[in-house]
């Protein structure tokens, strides 16, 4: 009912010319500026009764400390940050019209206190709790679960009976429960322990101990056995559902950095493992991909959602080619002196890092788009981020790809060949000095495309290379040289188990013992995991 | 047959690389101070059953039996070549940056520890035994050259020459005469002869010139496996022998 | 006479040997005495700093010359040596902490200042006996032989060589690095150990002790080039070269290749450690940065650009590089390019000097010998000419 009656109310934004409700908030408004903090709360009451979709805006702003009475007009505006010039930037808060960049000095803020605080809260909840959006509605029973508040209370009772949404009303619910569970009423205390054994909350979890701590003698602290019996059973359930949901976090996170390994390390599988080049500039070509993200958004710097997809195919082109440029210039002299090979593919790495250092010793920032940021909640336990969900598919597609790349083109036909008998290859009028560079080039590309995928999880700099050469080495090792399945399952494997190590040991340590375990293992398998075999490997 | 009275006996020694039965149920037998000729077609499996004799490559069945006790399967290269059993390989591989002399005083028969070698002192008798093996092998001129620096013909004498003064019982040697010319191919065949008077010698070879001067008993194998086995006159007219090898 | 042919063998029979070892006598000599007796001020006078800068570099020629044994003369690059190193350098610097005493800034009779402030009761087990110098000694070279040891143990016997070992070295390096800098090791985290006051009882930071270490660094430098020298001239240094050139061969022959590469990687970790051991005291400091896989790799290029596989020439490579990399960190003008001249120095050399400046040398003496002799020849034919005319 009372969603429809908002919608009746914004079906009238439309009809209605908007300065009506303008006037509307603009008086309200003013009584924001007196000195007295009843009045205040007054005033917000006053606020939180118009329907006007920009009520929530000026809410949101006073609760943060964002909203400020211009010295000079006496309009009351919303702080949107600092510009680069250290002006803060404004929009009107009556007409949410963009104004100049001011000096802070020029504006004096409306303070609050805990009181004006509350009543903001109460406002914005009561507001956010009746949006006709879904998710606006989710985030606000989850700031209400958050921070339960006695004071709530009605309202979540009576959004509750407004609410259709079973997620939303589940929400509530709990939400009811962590302000009942204090309350002196026994029956309204077991219900909401019943609840509360129905969530994950690591809130509840502490609620349920405190109900069941004992004194110093032993005794419960709670003299109610009831209570202390259904505490129990709603403890015992919660713990259950949250290790496995916990289980199921590490595997995600652990397949998420898995694929973050493997998208890293793939390039290399081709240029180590199909070619046997070691590229110790691997990182750099990363790191090429990353970068050419960064100009790419700059030249497109209000299209940061298309400009991704764009940076894929730049990335590729760009590393590849310097790829192509090492192999003519410098691998071709190496070929059959691995350890050289080595060094000298070190020393272009070297080069790269201080080339993006000369161009800007810090790190440079790239955006993310829309699509990309977010997360899927499902619980407090539970909350998958889209940009590793992209990336877990992203690296599957890259596999796949390339899988078909090697298997089915002509490319792939001529890069297998020269691999296994070169001699034969160029008798038979493959050209195998292009192959070489080719291949080369491709797996260059691949590491280029790694960068696009990485720039968005974390920082591109000179440095971004350098933290995942060694990764990268290590998971085709371990999964075998020469073997993408190998590489597939090293980057899985590895990432797996470094996440739930993690929260044993903690992330360094938890790193050190991958690290120490490869080095082991390849001691036990030379070869890694999936070893090509043959009579001619060892030779 | 037992493996009784033999310096070598292979018996149903099958390897498999993913798939491909490199050796298949081969067996043999090399009686002490006997010389052998190995030949097959490509792919017949000789480099394989090197390798596994010299310890280089485990079979995945069978019985690899030294001087009737020895289970060779159970041990890897060095301890073989100290057991008795010396190997050249196909492609000549001497120690490029050492010299002549230095390649023999390497491989002279005596202790192989760590500590022996870093307190090693050579003794008179050695030193003769090195210029001994120098003449033999007929590099008096080119003794103190460094390695890399021989002719083809000459490493693979070298090699030879590494084999002899190592002073195994039982000598493999792959395809000697790959590369050389007839005269050098005809000197190879003099010296293993000789050799062959107090070692046992296997010998792999392609070269038919080369086995017809070696005159000794043959072995051919197939598939991985002994297809006949007798003088190389009864080989060349067994009807199998000329249809997988000679006569295609 | 048997003295004299070992010194024949070891030193007098090589030209670069023989030159190395005069010169870092004649260092080991003259600076510590320019910088005592001369007056400060004084054209002969050599600074403080230039002692501790000279000293250093005498550890990194320590340090390049332990690379040299196993990689120029055995064929394993090692990517861990740095590791060693910094190792050999923990342990020393472990020795220094606990001589503070109770003169650091929380005055604890026995804790260092670190675990104080980590609220640490109590030494841990692995810092017992570190008060005692020749214990310390003895772990310097202990630690990083053992982990050598095990290390190689491990990875010979399975057979892991070339660039296998190589990455799996940079990989130890790497876990070694987090773990030191993690707090709850128990070496200082990131700041590493410093603040040191004396060794031995002696001071520091005073001229004479520096003077000292200085010349304990040429000596040891010194020896371990003596040692190394006999190590290559022995027949055991041409089964490393048997190994470098032909590893399946060498065992086919009968030797155990794993047992020589362990005992050349072991012997090299430990002059790795001695180098590092005698680096903290002359740099005052000793942290997880020294960890850094960068590091160990840069050894690598110090012996790449003497010339592997002569003793001499990593000796010489680590001076030079290190002398140029003062120069140009030091001067604001050419710091950034630093970077780019290393990674040239690595792209170039495997390309175009891969046997390094030593063989520069040789080129252009063999050249000169033959322009003389050239020149003899004309002289020769010129006179008959005159005569003639």
């Amino acid at each position: 009912m009372k969603r429809l009656v908002i919608l009746l109310g914004m079906l009238g934004v439309v009809f209605l010319p908007p300065f009506v409700l303008a006037d509307d908030l603009a008086g309200a408004i003013k009584q924001l500026d007196t000195k007295s903090y009843s009045k205040k709360v007054k005033a917000v009451n006053a606020i939180g009764e118009i329907d006007d979709p920009r009520v929530l805006d000026v809410l949101l702003a006073l609760r943060e400390g964002q909203l400020y009475i211009h010295k000079g007009n006496k309009n009351f505006v919303i702080g949107r940050g600092e510009s680069s010039e250290g002006l803060v930037r404004i929009v009107d808060a009556v007409t949410g019209e963009k104004l100049d960049d001011i000096a802070s000095g020029a504006l004096s803020k409306i303070k609050i206190n805990n009181r004006v605080r509350g009543a903001a809260r109460t406002a914005i909840s009561k507001i956010q709790l009746s949006a006709k959006d879904k998710s606006t509605r989710l985030n606000a029973v989850r700031n209400l679960i958050k921070s339960p508040d006695d004071k709530l209370r009605d309202l979540i009772v009576a959004a509750l009976d407004n609410e259709e949404n079973s997620e939303v009303i589940k929400g509530l619910n709990v939400a009811l429960a962590f302000i009942d569970i204090n309350s002196n009423d026994k029956k309204l205390r077991i219900s909401a322990i019943e609840v509360l054994g129905e969530t994950v909350e690591p809130r509840a979890v502490t609620i349920l101990q405190d109900i069941l701590s004992k004194d110093e003698e032993g005794n419960s602290e709670e003299e109610d056995s009831e209570i202390i019996r259904s505490a129990e059973k709603s403890l015992e359930k919660i713990e259950s559902r949250t290790s496995l949901y916990e289980f199921i976090k590490n595997l995600f996170f652990g397949l998420s950095l898995g694929s973050i390994l493997l998208l890293a390390a793939i390039g290399l599988a081709i240029t180590f493992g199909v070619m046997g080049v070691i590229n110790m500039a691997h990182g750099e070509m990363i790191m090429i991909g990353a970068y050419t993200t960064f100009f790419v958004q700059q030249l497109f710097p209000n299209w940061v959602g298309g400009s991704i997809l764009l940076s894929i195919p730049l990335a590729f082109l760009a590393s590849g080619l310097v790829g192509v440029v090492i192999e003519r210039t410098i691998i071709r002299h190496l070929y059959g002196r691995p350890l050289e090979t080595l060094l000298a593919t070190f020393g272009v790495s070297l080069i790269l890092q201080q080339l993006a250092r000369t161009y800007n010793s810090n790190n440079v920032p790239v955006k993310a788009p829309d699509w990309l940021s977010g997360s899927w909640h499902i619980n407090s336990v539970l909350e998958f981020n889209y940009v590793h969900m992209y990336i877990i598919v992203f690296s599957l597609i890259v596999l796949a790809v390339l899988t078909l790349v090697l298997k089915k083109t002509y490319l792939g036909l001529q890069m297998r060949a020269v691999t296994q008998n070169r001699a034969m290859a160029n008798s038979m009028g493959i050209r195998s000095s292009w192959v070489d560079a080719l291949t080369f080039g491709l797996g260059s590309g691949i590491a280029g495309i790694a960068g696009v995928a990485l720039s968005q999880i974390g920082n591109v700099g000179p440095n971004l290379g350098q933290g995942y050469i060694i990764d990268s080495f290590m998971v085709v090792v371990f999964g075998g040289v020469g073997n993408l399945l190998g590489t597939f399952f090293g980057g899985v494997s590895l990432g797996i188990v470094n996440k739930f190590l993690e929260p044993q040991v903690g992330a360094v340590v938890a790193k050190i013992i991958v690290l120490v375990f490869i080095i082991l293992f390849i001691q036990w398998r030379p070869r890694g995991l999936f070893a090509l075999k043959g009579r001619f490997v060892e030779d | 047959m037992s493996a009784e009275g033999s310096i070598l006996y292979l018996s149903g020694v099958t390897k498999t690389f993913d798939g491909f039965k490199a050796i298949n149920n081969l067996s043999l037998y090399i009686e002490p101070g006997e010389l052998r000729a190995i030949i097959g077609p490509n792919g017949a499996g000789k480099s394989t059953m090197m390798d596994i004799i010299t310890g280089k490559t485990r079979p995945d069945e069978g019985d690899v039996l030294f001087k009737n006790s020895i289970d060779l399967t159970k041990h890897d290269e060095a301890d073989i070549a100290n057991i008795g059993i010396g190997r050249k390989f196909q492609k000549p591989t001497v120690i490029e940056s050492l010299s002549v002399w230095e390649n023999l005083e390497l491989a002279l028969a005596g202790k192989r520890s760590v500590l022996d070698t870093l307190f090693y002192k050579l003794s008179k008798s050695q030193a003769d035994r090195v210029d001994e093996v120098i003449d033999l092998i007929g590099l008096q001129q080119r003794r103190n050259e460094t390695a890399k620096n021989l002719s083809h013909g000459q490493k693979q004498w070298l090699e030879i020459g590494m084999l002899i003064i190592q002073d195994p019982e039982l000598l493999l040697v792959d395809e000697p005469a790959a590369g050389m010319t007839d005269f050098e191919t005809m000197q190879t065949a003099k010296l293993l002869k000789n050799i062959s008077e107090d070692h046992s010698v296997v010998v792999v070879e392609h070269d038919m010139d080369f086995v017809k001067a070696l005159d000794t008993r043959v072995t051919v194998l197939h598939e991985g496996s002994v297809l006949a086995e007798g003088s190389l006159e009864t080989v060349s007219n067994d009807e199998r022998v000329i249809e997988v090898y000679l006569g295609r | 006479m048997l003295k004299d042919s070992l010194l024949q063998r070891l030193v007098l029979s090589d030209q670069g040997s023989k030159f190395t070892i005069a010169a870092l006598i004649v260092i080991g000599v003259i600076v510590p005495f320019l910088n005592l007796a001369m007056p400060e001020g004084s054209f002969l006078h050599v600074s403080d700093y230039s002692v501790a800068l000279i000293g250093k570099y005498l550890c990194f020629a320590l340090l390049a010359l332990a690379l040299d044994l196993v990689w120029g003369y055995c064929g394993i690059l090692s990517l861990g040596h740095g590791a060693f190193f910094a190792l050999g350098g923990y342990a020393m610097g472990m020795y220094l902490m606990r001589q503070i005493g109770d003169r650091g800034v929380y005055g604890h009779p026995e804790l260092p200042d670190f675990m104080v402030f980590l609220n640490w009761d109590a030494l841990p087990w692995y810092w017992y006996g570190f008060d005692n110098f020749f214990f310390a000694m003895l772990m310097v070279m202990f630690v990083p032989g053992l982990l050598a040891f095990i290390f190689g143990w491990l990875a010979f016997r399975s057979r892991v060589t070339g660039v296998y070992f190589s990455i799996i070295t940079q990989a130890l390096t790497a876990a070694l690095s987090l773990a030191f800098f993690l707090n709850d090791f128990g070496f200082g985290g990131n700041n590493g150990l410093t603040d040191f006051k004396d060794i031995l009882g002696a001071s520091l930071q005073s001229n004479g002790t520096r003077a000292v270490i200085f010349i304990c660094s040429v000596i040891a430098l010194i020896g371990s080039y003596i040692l190394c020298r006999y190590i290559v001239t022995s027949k055991l240094g041409r089964v490393l070269i048997s190994v470098r050139d032909a590893e399946s061969r060498t065992r086919f022959i009968g030797y155990r290749v794993e047992h020589y590469k362990v005992f050349v990687f072991t012997i090299s970790a430990v002059l790795a450690g001695i180098a590092g051991a005698l680096y903290v005291p002359q740099v005052g400091i000793i942290n997880p940065g020294e960890f850094s896989p960068l590091n160990s790799i840069e050894v690598v290029i110090w012996v790449a650009l003497g010339g592997r596989g002569t003793l001499y020439g990593a000796v010489v490579g680590a001076l030079v590089v290190n002398f140029a990399k003062t120069y140009f960190t030091g001067s604001k003008l050419f710091v950034e390019y630093w970077l780019f001249l290393l990674g040239a120095m690595f792209i170039l050399i495997p390309i175009f000097l891969p046997k390094g400046m030593v063989d520069i040398v040789d080129q252009w003496k063999k050249k000169h010998a033959q322009s003389k002799a050239t020149e003899v020849n004309s002289k020769i034919s010129g006179d008959a000419q005159e005569h003639t005319s």
